[in-house]
């Protein structure tokens, strides 16, 4: 609480030039923030490139006054496709929940005053910032951004301007962008790990961590083990590109009638290391709302997360066979049909922690005291999308079923549910649970309510049609419906989603309004506004330097004792002393 | 029925630190903690192995890395195909196998020197494993220029790409190694703060060691096997 | 140091008060969307075309049985959140306290691995059928050649072989996209047209090949998808039970003409079939 004869601290060092406290700050806080508002400016421009792509969709002919030539042609609808998908899954989803939040609080939660590796973790955060540079770069070219989306398929993307307009030097910023990327999240893991492994406070076991360290414990192991691979590809596709090498393109090509000169790589080499690092990006772009979810639903039902071992098990259990179902991305790709069989069968096992966690956040709810604030909501939202989203895989998981919705707008309903709606929904109620504490300010709940109605009913009446689209045969990717002649039945779907599109675009202007304006003008935060139990809760809002003020703090028991039996307030701090809580009679 | 008091939530005195404890700004997190007049409550000492699980976990990274350079060689390899021309290894990679070897034996006797508190013999012995670490690149290089002038070239063929690509990556790996040995060498700190640190160097050392052992008899064993 | 009472503590929290709407307003929206999810897939609003093969009806009958056991899971989890969120609102009750249940946390744990890998299992003859059972002997060959953006199919005419290609020979704008070696006595017979044409209940082996980038051949109607691959040749096999014009799509990002990158199926009668064949015969 502040009072007069005690101003709340500021959250970076006390000495130093503008430029040291807050550009190159190795603050673990100030770096979580760089990538916040880094995943901010990214999702800006993410959602941006998808109302032009729904407009688009409705109205192909119509005329744009930005595009050059007035109509939008289909190499730039291809282009806004890619660099839409590449911006949001890596600068915002790989961005916001492991960079931004990851940083600034798993030191604090695990009582550490800062990551093992500061500067390492300022360079990590610095080469993000580059690579997002390098990426928007790719608009700026004469030829444009790269039309083979974000999965860069060879030989598509591997023979240059001879497939089309935005292959050249487009897709060559592309994959340098994605090489600094990989290179700036395997030593950021680094300091995840380390930090996790050695920085914990006294007191502060493993089965004590908040779900919240776990997840971004597990994430940062998923990191490590395939951001290397994707590096690994995105050389090679640069030397195939530049060099004149031949590991994914094959003998005989012909573009255009012209034979290429390429000796025998297999264009299916990079879709098995694409998506040998593909899959595990996936999961490194939900588990940390998981871990959020579990956290938040825990503290506004004021009771313990239902099975903590059980789910700190789970994020384990989907961290490792996330490893082993890449290939049901390639069900039809040309791969060994047996091989679809034996990935569809460790792919639809997955389904088992992860309809674990689902029951326990149930059971987290079941028997509690619920307050709905803002937090509360977006994460009963998350695990409402993530019901959806999960089970619309079961199907795509079984090869007969996908051999009918592959590359259909059925995967995109999938995908963007799991990721666009369920992760981000695990961004915002970290957004609006932390907010307080990051900035020391409060942010507007009846804005920030509003922002969840609008939200969820929003993304719920652009995604669920998409299903439909996808069984009836709506294909992915196309720049409009002209080409083929069933798909002018289907365009009356487009439009129903167009429209909820731009309305729930709209929606997040409720949130940036709220978000700036509170940093400005909020009402000050005390330290523990949510009686959460959690080590950040027990310092400052925001917290100084060091994170603690000067004492390490000593943990006591687990991060979820809400409701304790006996105990005069309904909860207890991971830090409050038991000598102290058991006195008296 | 025992009734608990309820928790004080205290906010931290004073801004920016406090007293006793610097702030973190460097990897070497040797800061022992020092009590500030009597005050009871836990410090922070951060253990003294933080660079070691650090390169550890880096490692790990690492092995990934060029674990799918090596499935992609295994899948490429497979496909054969005429294109496919495997070609005699110039015999100073033999030579540069050797020089890395003894590398690892110097870097081992240059840390003994370290424990027992002998700065000159550490840094000699140091300096020794840069210079051989430096030989062994320049002799990658030269086996470089000998396929080249035997027709041997980048984009050949899928199987002399796999080569360049591999030892490339290697030697740029290794280049990093020797920075870290160099910047140790010119460092005067005390030598009980350079022990973990030169902990962390000697395991990626050795590692990258073996990784070229592995590399060599691999590649061998893929062209001519 | 300053401390806080519970009164601050209270009077600070942000607590809505009992009578808020969001519970009621959620569990609400939830309700609305199981049922309307549930009536859009029950009312069929969308369907895929019906199949036309009989694997493309085992393929369906696996859909609606998956379609059923994740409905049912759907409903069941959504609907429990809803009475969740109505049943246990803050209206002053103590919270349970428990860290959960073993037998519970089994028996669920047991139930969505029997679910989830049964549908599997079951899943896998459908695929099986279409896929790792080879072409029937007898089937018809036809090539299917995919570049940006077209499609062509070649028939080895009379001979029933294939004459050679040559990569080298390729020319679209001088009518030879597929590259054949007219040297080679068996090209000489061979039709290439940028329509698929088949006789009906006849098995069928198609031979997908790629020119230049990843292609993908799919025609909802016969539930089959299969992207092509340069540098491979790929198999796959149906036997078409209904004539009918059926549009066969590319669904891998081939490039900006991915969209209309389209042509048809074309499933004909024995007699028509003939026809066919006759008047497509080269006059080489």
């Amino acid at each position: 609480m502040s009072s007069p004869s005690h101003p709340v601290p500021a959250a970076h060092s006390a000495s130093g030039s503008f430029l040291r406290r807050y550009v190159f700050s190795t603050d673990h806080k100030i770096i979580g923030l760089q990538y916040f508002f880094l995943a901010l400016v990214a999702v800006t421009v993410g959602i941006v490139l998808s109302l032009l792509m729904r407009f688009h969709l409705v109205w192909p002919a119509a005329h744009l006054p930005f595009v050059s030539g007035g109509i939008m042609t289909p190499e730039q609808y291809l282009a806004l496709v890619t660099m839409h998908g590449t911006t949001m899954i890596f600068f915002v989803l790989t961005t916001a929940p492991q960079g931004g939040f990851g940083n600034y609080f798993l030191p604090i939660q695990i009582g550490a005053c800062d990551m093992a590796f500061p500067r390492l973790n300022a360079l990590s955060f610095w080469l993000t910032f580059a690579a997002f540079l390098c990426m928007l770069s790719a608009f700026a070219v004469p030829a444009g951004a790269p039309i083979s989306g974000w999965t860069a398929y060879p030989p598509l993307s591997g023979l240059g301007e001879i497939t089309g307009p935005g292959e050249g030097t487009g897709q060559t910023l592309w994959i340098v962008s994605i090489a600094i990327f990989c290179l700036a999240s395997l030593l950021s893991s680094i300091n995840f790990i380390t930090t996790t492994i050695d920085l914990r406070a006294s007191g502060m076991t493993l089965m004590r961590l908040p779900l919240t360290v776990w997840a971004w414990f597990v994430t940062a192991i998923l990191s490590l083990l395939s951001f290397g691979v994707l590096l690994a590809a995105a050389l090679m596709l640069l030397l195939d590109r530049s060099a004149g090498t031949s590991f994914f393109l094959p003998l005989g090509l012909v573009v255009n009638s012209e034979l290429q000169s390429h000796t025998g790589g297999s264009p299916l080499l990079w879709q098995h290391l694409f998506w040998f690092f593909g899959h595990p990006e996936v999961y490194i772009a939900i588990l940390p709302g998981m871990g959020v979810a579990s956290h938040v639903l825990s503290n506004f039902s004021r009771k313990p997360v239902f099975g903590y071992r059980v789910m700190a098990i789970s994020l384990c259990a989907i961290g490792f066979l996330g490893f082993l179902v890449w290939g049901h991305h390639m069900f039809v790709s040309g791969m060994n049909p047996y091989s679809d069989m034996a990935f569809s069968l460790l792919t639809l096992s997955i389904g088992v922690p992860s309809a674990v966690k689902t029951f326990n956040w149930l059971g987290t709810l079941w028997g509690g005291k619920l307050h709905f604030t803002s937090p509360m909501l977006f994460a009963l939202g998350f695990v409402s999308f993530f019901v959806t989203g999960g089970l619309s895989g079961i199907f795509l998981a079984q090869p007969a079923l996908d051999t009918m919705l592959h590359a259909t707008y059925y995967v995109v309903a999938h995908l963007h549910l799991v990721m666009g709606v369920a992760a981000i929904f695990g961004i915002f109620a970290a957004t609006y649970y932390w907010f307080p504490k990051m900035f020391g300010r409060e942010m507007n709940e009846p804005l920030a309510k509003l922002h969840f109605w609008l939200t969820f009913i929003g993304v719920y009446c652009i995604f669920m049609p998409m299903h439909f689209l996808g069984i009836a045969g709506g294909i992915r990717r196309y720049a409009d419906y002209t080409g083929v002649d069933y798909l002018a039945g289907l365009q009356p779907l487009h439009r129903f989603m167009t429209i909820a599109a731009f309305v729930t675009a709209a929606a997040q202007l409720l949130f940036f309004y709220n978000f700036f304006a509170s940093l400005k003008n909020g009402p000050k935060a005390p330290p523990n506004p949510w009686r959460a139990t959690t080590l950040e809760w027990s310092t400052s809002s925001p917290p100084p330097h060091d994170n603690f003020g000067g004492a390490a703090p000593v943990v006591y028991r687990g991060p979820y004792e809400y409701s304790v039996p006996g105990a005069a307030q309904d909860f207890l701090p991971q830090n409050a002393d038991p000598s102290i809580l058991s006195g008296g009679s | 029925m025992p009734t608990v008091p309820a928790i004080e939530i205290v906010e931290p005195a004073g801004s920016g630190g406090g007293p006793g404890v610097p702030p973190p700004d460097d990897n070497d997190r040797d800061h022992g903690g020092g009590d500030s007049g009597g005050d009871p409550e836990p410090r922070y000492s951060p253990p003294q192995g933080l660079s070691v699980t650090g390169i550890i976990v880096g490692l790990a990274g690492v092995v990934m890395f060029f674990s799918a350079l090596v499935s992609a060689f295994i899948v490429r390899k497979g496909l054969g195909g005429v294109d496919w021309r495997p070609f005699e290894f110039p015999r100073i990679l033999w030579l540069n196998t050797l020089i890395l070897l003894a590398s690892s034996f110097t870097i081992v006797r240059s840390r003994s020197f370290l424990l027992a508190n002998d700065a000159k013999g550490f840094r000699h012995w140091w300096v020794v494993t840069a210079i051989l670490g430096l030989f062994f690149v320049a002799g990658q290089l030269i086996a470089w220029q000998q396929l080249v002038d035997a027709g041997v070239y980048l984009a050949e063929n899928p199987a002399s790409s796999f080569f360049y690509v591999f030892t490339a990556a290697h030697g740029l790996h290794l280049l990093g190694g020797i920075v870290a040995l160099v910047a140790v060498a010119f460092r005067k700190p005390l030598l009980r703060k350079l022990a973990k640190p030169t902990e962390a160097i000697s395991i990626y050392w050795h590692f990258m060691d073996a990784m070229w052992l592995f590399l060599f008899f691999f590649l061998l064993a893929g062209y001519h096997g | 140091m300053a401390t806080e009472t519970q009164a601050d503590n209270a009077r600070r929290e942000r607590q809505p008060n009992p009578g808020s709407a969001a519970p009621i307003l959620l569990s609400l929206l939830l309700v609305i969307l199981v049922a309307a999810t549930v009536f859009i897939f029950a009312a069929r609003l969308y369907p895929a075309p019906p199949p036309i093969t009989s694997d493309g009806v085992q393929v369906d009958r696996q859909f609606d049985l998956t379609l059923y056991v994740t409905g049912v899971v759907f409903v069941l989890a959504q609907l429990g959140l809803a009475y969740a969120v109505f049943r246990f609102r803050d209206r002053g009750q103590t919270a349970r306290f428990t860290h959960g249940s073993v037998k519970l946390e089994t028996l669920w744990i047991f139930l969505t691995l029997v679910l989830f890998v049964g549908l599997g299992i079951l899943g896998g003859q459908a695929w099986s059928a279409a896929r790792l059972t080879p072409a029937p002997s007898g089937s018809l060959q036809i090539e299917v050649t995919e570049n940006q953006f077209v499609f062509n199919f070649r028939y080895p005419g009379p001979d029933g072989k294939f004459g050679r290609l040559d990569p080298n020979l390729v020319s679209a704008p001088t009518g030879n996209p597929l590259g054949l070696d007219l040297n080679d006595p068996d090209s000489k017979d061979d039709i290439v047209v940028p329509s698929l044409t088949v006789p009906v209940n006849r098995p069928i082996e198609l031979l997908l090949r790629s020119q230049d980038v990843v292609h993908n051949f799919f025609v909802r109607e016969l539930r089959l998808q299969q992207d092509a691959v340069p540098g491979m040749v790929i198999p796959l096999h149906f036997t078409a039970t209904r004539a009918g014009r059926y549009e066969i799509v590319c669904t891998q990002l081939c490039g900006l003409g991915h969209y209309r990158m389209r042509s048809f199926l074309n499933v004909v009668s024995a007699s028509d079939y003939q026809n066919f064949l006759r008047a497509q015969a080269p006059a080489r």
